[in-house]
C-alpha cells in the first residue's frame, strides 16, 4: 500500500469537511445566510455576499429581461425620434410620466443601466473568487476518496484474489489512460476529469465582459453621418458636405475619415405581379470612390443592402432611395433660370414622393427681383385620375411617371440667412399662382412643359433620375464584441456539454483473505453516463483484479468468454472474464451490495 | 426598371399541395395518437415500464446464458423498490449499483399502456408522422426550388420550416431509440397549429426576396433560429408535462385520485416520471442554448452588414435578447439551490413564451427593422 495518509488520520470535523469538498463538483458560490459578523463591516460583507450569490444573479438576470421589454413596445429616441414625437402627441397624459421614467430611452436609462451594472459587478464578484478557487483545484490533487464509498451515487464492488496494492496501482494506471487526473494515496485512487466544464463556464462569463467592453468602446468612439446623392453627384467626406453627423467622445467632426464618393447610378426593381406586387427586389448603387485625397486612385464599386462598401475606416451603407425629377425653369424672357435634379422624398411604399424646387433668382417680366417656388408630387406610376384618392402612386417602379406641381411666387425667405429645410417651402411671403380662379396646377409627363399663368414663364419636366441616401459609419470595437461572442459560444459548449466527474477506487485486503475492490463515481445529476463509465472501468479493471467465484456450485459455463459483443467497452478489447457467478447479488460483500444511504448529492 | 427573376409556378403550386397533404396526414396521425391514449387506458396500467421489462428479460437471458453482463441497478430514493434501468457489459462478478436522483421514480409504460390495440395505433401514428414529415419536407424543398433560394424568406415559409424542424426532432428521438412516443400527440398538435396559422393567416405566394434578405446570413441566421425554435418547442412540451406530472404526483400523495384539472390518472401514469420529463426538457434546452447564442450573434453580424450597427435594440433584437436572458435565467436556476424543479420549470415556460412572442407577437404587432415580405 502506498505510504501517504489522508482521510483515515484526520479528526472527524476535518474529515466531514473533506468529504463535503469531495462531493462538490462546481465552484459555484454556496448559498449561505449565516451570520457574517457585526457592525458596518459585517453588513457590507453580508451585502457583498448577497450580491455575488447565485440567487441574486438569478434575480438580476430576470430583472434584466423584464426591463428590456418596455423598450420594445414604446418608441425609442435612439431609433426613431419622429415616432417618439408622434406618440407623445397622441398620448398627452401619460407622455410626461413616461418621459420622467425614461421610457423613451430605456436602454440608456438609469434603471436599466443600474440592473446591468449590478449584474456585472455581481459577475465580477463571482468570477474572480471562482477563478482562484479553480486554479486551486487544478493545483491540488483530486479530493481523496470518502470513507464510505457506498454513499456515492454510482458504486460497484467485487472480491478478487489479486493483491490490493496491485489493484490500486492498476486502477491508477487505468484512470490515467482514460485521461483522468488521478492520484494514488492512502490505499485508494482519487481521479477527476472534465475540468473543461469549469474552464468553459469561466470563459463564458468572462466573455460577457468582452462583449460589454466592445459595446462601450463602440459608443465612445463611433460616429455616423448621412448623405443623399442624386445619380451623377459626388461628395468629399467632410462635415460641410455631409447632410448630418452624430459623433461621440472620441470621434468628432475633425476625425472624419477622408474619402471621396460619387453615386454614378442607382438601379431598383420591384415585384410586378402576385400578392407581393410592389415589393422591392433589387437595389444597387453604382459608385466611384477613393480613400484619402489621391484622386488617381479612383475605383468603381457597388453598394447594396447587406453589402456596404468600406472606404478608409468608414463603412458606407445604402439606406434609402427615391426619384429626382429634372426640371428646367425659364423666366418670361425665355432665359433658363434654373435647371437641375431635385430629390423628392418617398411618402409611402409605392414611392409617392413629395418635394419642392426653389428658384431664388427668377426675376420677372419687369426685371424686378422675384423668387419662385414649386411644390408637388412625383408619382412613379400615376393613376389615370386623382379623383377620390388625390395624387398617389400605384406602384413603386416607374411605369407611368408623372410630376404634379403647384407654383408660388414672392419671397422664399432664403436670404434671411437662417438655415432652411430644402424639402419644404416657407409660404409666409409666397402667393400661389392662380388660373381661372383656382390654384394653378399641372400634371406633367417627362418632356412636357407647363406654361405658367400670368406670364411667369415655363416649367419643363425634362426627365428624372434616382437618388440614394447613405449612412457613413465609423465604428471601432466590433472585433472585440465579436471575439466576446465567439468565446461565449465556445465557453457555453464546454460548460454545458462537458461533465465534470470524480471516480474513486479503493482495494482493501479482507481479514478473511482476498481483496475487496470498490469503485464509486460522482457526477452532476444531469449525467446518466457516469454509471456506464464506471461499468466500463470495472470491466477493464477486472483484467487485473478478476472477481472470485463466490459460489462455484451454481456456476455455469460461459459459452464464449471472449465474445466481443461489448458496446460498453471503449477500449474494444474482449474482456477476459473469470468464472461466472450467477448469484453474485446474494454473495457479494454484504456492506456494498445494498447502498446504505441513497441520498443524492447536490 | 427590370423584372424580378422568375418564379416557377408549377413548383410553387406543388409545394402548397404537399403542405396541405402533410397536414392531412399529420391530422390522421394525431387521431391515431389519440386512439393510442384512449385504448391504452383500458388495459391495466402496467407499473413496470417497457424498459424495465426489457431489462428483466436481459437479466433473465444473462442468467440462462451466463453472458458477461452486469446490471446497473438504481435504487429508488424512497428506499423501497430497486429498479433496473441500465445494463452495462462488464466482467462477471461485478455488481454496479447506482443510487441517486434521476431515477427515483418509475417511468410510465407509454401511451399504449399494456394494450396491444393501442400499441398498434401508436405504431401507425408514428408511420404516419414519418410520412407527413416526408411530404412536409417536400413542400419546404419545392417552395425553395420554385424561387431558387432558401425557403424561409417570410413568415409563412419560416412557419413551415419551423414546424418541420419539430417533427424531425421528434422522429430523430425515436430513431435514436429514445422512448419518446409520448411526445407524438403534443408534437403533431403543435405542428398542426403552426401549419394551420401558416396556411390561413400567414400565407403568401412564392416570390423572390426583398433586398434586405439578400444575404447568405439568411441561410445561417434564420435556419439556426428555426432549429432552435423546433427544439425549444419540444422542450416546452416536456416542461408542461413535467409540471402536470409533478402536480399529479403531489395529488396522489395527498390522497386524490385524479390529475390536475380533473384529468384521468391513467394518462399521467402512462407518462414518464416527472424527473425524466424534467431532465428531457433540460437536456434539450441546454443543448439549444449555445445554438441560440450563435443565432443572436449571427443576427448581430448580419445587422452590422445591413444597417451599420450590430445592435440597435430593434424590437426583434430586443426580444431575442429577452429570450436569451430568460433561458440563461432558467439554466442558472437549475444550478441554484432552492430553484430546481418547479420554479425552474416556470422559468423555462416563460422563456419559451418569450420565443413565441418574438415570433408571432413582434412580427405582427410591433414594427421594427426586421421585415418579412408578405406579412
Ligand atoms: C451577465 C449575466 C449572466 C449570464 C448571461 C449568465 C449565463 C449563464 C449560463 C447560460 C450558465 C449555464 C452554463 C452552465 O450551466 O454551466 C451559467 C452558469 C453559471 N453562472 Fe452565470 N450568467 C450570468 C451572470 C452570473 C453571475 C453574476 C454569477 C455569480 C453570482 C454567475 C454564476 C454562474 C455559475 C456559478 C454557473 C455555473 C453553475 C454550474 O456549475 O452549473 N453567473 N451562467
Amino acid at each position: 500500500m502506498s505510504k501517504t495518509t489522508t482521510d483515515s488520520e484526520l479528526p472527524p470535523a476535518t474529515e466531514a469537511a473533506a468529504e463535503e469538498a469531495a462531493e462538490r463538483l462546481t465552484t459555484a458560490p454556496v448559498e449561505s445566510d449565516g451570520p457574517t459578523g457585526i457592525g458596518v463591516l459585517g453588513w457590507l460583507r453580508w451585502m457583498w455576499r448577497q450580491l455575488t450569490s447565485m440567487r441574486v444573479a438569478l434575480i438580476l438576470l430576470f430583472l434584466l429581461s423584464l426591463a428590456a421589454i418596455p423598450g420594445s413596445l414604446i418608441p425609442q429616441n435612439g431609433q426613431n425620434q419622429f415616432k417618439v414625437e408622434t406618440w407623445k402627441t397622441q398620448h398627452t397624459t401619460v407622455a410626461p410620466v413616461y418621459e420622467k421614467l425614461q421610457l423613451f430611452d430605456v436602454y440608456s436609462s438609469v434603471w436599466f443601466s443600474a440592473i446591468y451594472i449590478l449584474l456585472f459587478v455581481s459577475l465580477a464578484g463571482c468570477i474572480v473568487p471562482r477563478t482562484w478557487q479553480f486554479v486551486g483545484v487544478l493545483r491540488a490533487r483530486p479530493p481523496a476518496a470518502p470513507r464510505n464509498l457506498t454513499r456515492m451515487p454510482v458504486y460497484a464492488a467485487w472480491r478478487t484474489d489479486a493483491d490490493a496494492e496491485t489493484v490500486n496501482a492498476a486502477a491508477h494506471a487505468l484512470l490515467r489512460r482514460r485521461r483522468f487526473r488521478a492520484n494514488l494515496a492512502g490505499g485508494s485512487v482519487a481521479a477527476e476529469k472534465g475540468y473543461l466544464r469549469e474552464v468553459g463556464n469561466l470563459v463564458f462569463h468572462l466573455s460577457l465582459f468582452a462583449l460589454l467592453g466592445g459595446f462601450a468602446w463602440a459608443s465612445l468612439a463611433s460616429g455616423t453621418g448621412g448623405k443623399l446623392m442624386v445619380g451623377g453627384e459626388g461628395y468629399s467626406n467632410t462635415i460641410t458636405q455631409l447632410d448630418d453627423f452624430t459623433g461621440s467622445r472620441f470621434y468628432g467632426t475633425e476625425d472624419l475619415d477622408p474619402f471621396y464618393l460619387k453615386l454614378e447610378s442607382f438601379k431598383s426593381s420591384f415585384q410586378t405581379k402576385g400578392d407581393q406586387i410592389g415589393a422591392a427586389r433589387e437595389f444597387t448603387a453604382n459608385v466611384e470612390y477613393y480613400a484619402g485625397s489621391d484622386a488617381s486612385k479612383l475605383a468603381k464599386g457597388t453598394i447594396e443592402v447587406n453589402h456596404p462598401l468600406e472606404i478608409g475606416g468608414s463603412k458606407v451603407y445604402l439606406i434609402g432611395h427615391g426619384y429626382a425629377p429634372v426640371i428646367t425653369v425659364k423666366n418670361a424672357a425665355g432665359e433658363v433660370v434654373y435647371t437641375g435634379a431635385t430629390p423628392f422624398l418617398p411618402q409611402d411604399g409605392n414611392l409617392t414622393s413629395t418635394g419642392v424646387v426653389k428658384v431664388s433668382d427668377y426675376g420677372d417680366k419687369d426685371g424686378k427681383k422675384t423668387q419662385m417656388g414649386f411644390s408637388g408630387f412625383f408619382l412613379p406610376t400615376a393613376p389615370l385620375s386623382f379623383e377620390g384618392t388625390g395624387p398617389i402612386s400605384l406602384f413603386p417602379g416607374d411605369a407611368a411617371p408623372e410630376l404634379v406641381l403647384n407654383a408660388f411666387a414672392g419671397d422664399l425667405g432664403t436670404d434671411s440667412g437662417l438655415p432652411q429645410n430644402v424639402y419644404q417651402l416657407n409660404q409666409k411671403n409666397l402667393t400661389q399662382l392662380q388660373q381661372d380662379g383656382q390654384p394653378a396646377k399641372a400634371r406633367l409627363k417627362p418632356g412636357q412643359t407647363w406654361e405658367l399663368p400670368d406670364g411667369y414663364g415655363t416649367v419643363t419636366f425634362e426627365r428624372y433620375t434616382q437618388w440614394a441616401s447613405f449612412n457613413i459609419s465609423h465604428r471601432p470595437g466590433n472585433e472585440i464584441a465579436l471575439a466576446g461572442g465567439v468565446l461565449a459560444i465556445l465557453g457555453l459548449v464546454g460548460s454545458l456539454f462537458v461533465q465534470r466527474r470524480r471516480i474513486w477506487v479503493r482495494a482493501v485486503a479482507l481479514p478473511g483473505g482476498g481483496t475487496l475492490v470498490e469503485l464509486a463515481g460522482l457526477a452532476r445529476s444531469e449525467s446518466a453516463k457516469i454509471a456506464e463509465e464506471l461499468a466500463e472501468l470495472a470491466v477493464d479493471l477486472q483484467d487485473d483484479a478478476p472477481a472470485t467465484d463466490e459460489d462455484p456450485a451454481t456456476d455455469e459455463d460461459p459459452a464464449d468468454p471472449g465474445s466481443p459483443a461489448d458496446p460498453g467497452d471503449a477500449a474494444g478489447n474482449p474482456v477476459d472474464v473469470p468464472e461466472s457467478d450467477e448469484s453474485d447479488e446474494a454473495s457479494a460483500p454484504s456492506d456494498p451490495a445494498v447502498p446504505a444511504d441513497q441520498n443524492s448529492k447536490e | 426598371m427590370h423584372l424580378a427573376s422568375a418564379v416557377d409556378p408549377q413548383l410553387a403550386d406543388l409545394s402548397n399541395k404537399l403542405i396541405y397533404s402533410a397536414m392531412a396526414v399529420y391530422l390522421i396521425a394525431m387521431f391515431c395518437y389519440m386512439f393510442e391514449w384512449t385504448f391504452g387506458s383500458k388495459g391495466a396500467v402496467a407499473v413496470r415500464s417497457i424498459e424495465q421489462a426489457g431489462l428483466a428479460e436481459t437479466v433473465a437471458a444473462a442468467e440462462t446464458r451466463a453472458a458477461k453482463k452486469v446490471t446497473v441497478t438504481v435504487a429508488s430514493a424512497g428506499g423501497g423498490t430497486t429498479t433496473l434501468t441500465r445494463t452495462a457489459l462488464a466482467g462477471e462478478g461485478a455488481t454496479v449499483v447506482t443510487s441517486g436522483r434521476g431515477a427515483d421514480e418509475e417511468d410510465g409504460p407509454g401511451a399504449a399502456g399494456s394494450s396491444e390495440k393501442a400499441d398498434l395505433s401508436g405504431r401507425i401514428a408514428v408511420s404516419l408522422t414519418v410520412l407527413g414529415a416526408m411530404l412536409h419536407a417536400g413542400g419546404v424543398l419545392t417552395r425553395g426550388l420554385s424561387v431558387s433560394r432558401w425557403p424561409w424568406g417570410n413568415m409563412y415559409e419560416f412557419s413551415c420550416a419551423f414546424a418541420l424542424s419539430m417533427t424531425v426532432a421528434y422522429i430523430g428521438l425515436l430513431a435514436a431509440k429514445k422512448k419518446a412516443r409520448w411526445l407524438g400527440l403534443p408534437v403533431t398538435l403543435a405542428v398542426l397549429l403552426t401549419l394551420g396559422v401558416a396556411v390561413s393567416v400567414l400565407y403568401t405566394e412564392s416570390e423572390q426576396l426583398v433586398p434586405a434578405l439578400h444575404s447568405y446570413w439568411l441561410a445561417i441566421h434564420v435556419s439556426t433560429a428555426i432549429v432552435c425554435g423546433g427544439a425549444m418547442y419540444a422542450a416546452f412540451i416536456g416542461t408542461l408535462l413535467y409540471l402536470g406530472k409533478d402536480t399529479f404526483d403531489r395529488r396522489i400523495a395527498a390522497g386524490l385520485t385524479t390529475g390536475p384539472l380533473g384529468t384521468s390518472a391513467s394518462i399521467w401514469r402512462r407518462l414518464p416520471a416527472a424527473s425524466t420529463l424534467d431532465k428531457f426538457s433540460y437536456r434539450i434546452n441546454a443543448m439549444v442554448f449555445p445554438l441560440w447564442t450563435f443565432t443572436i450573434i449571427a443576427g448581430a453580424i448580419w445587422a452590422e452588414a445591413a444597417w451599420g450597427k450590430y445592435w440597435e435594440w430593434d424590437p426583434k433584437e430586443t426580444w431575442s435578447f429577452i429570450t436569451w436572458v430568460a433561458y440563461a435565467c432558467y439554466l442558472h436556476a437549475r444550478a441554484t439551490a432552492g430553484w430546481k424543479g418547479r420554479k425552474a420549470a416556470y422559468l423555462a415556460v416563460l422563456a419559451f413564451a418569450c420565443y413565441l412572442f418574438n415570433y408571432y407577437g413582434v412580427n405582427i404587432f410591433v414594427t421594427g427593422k426586421h421585415s418579412y415580405a408578405g406579412i
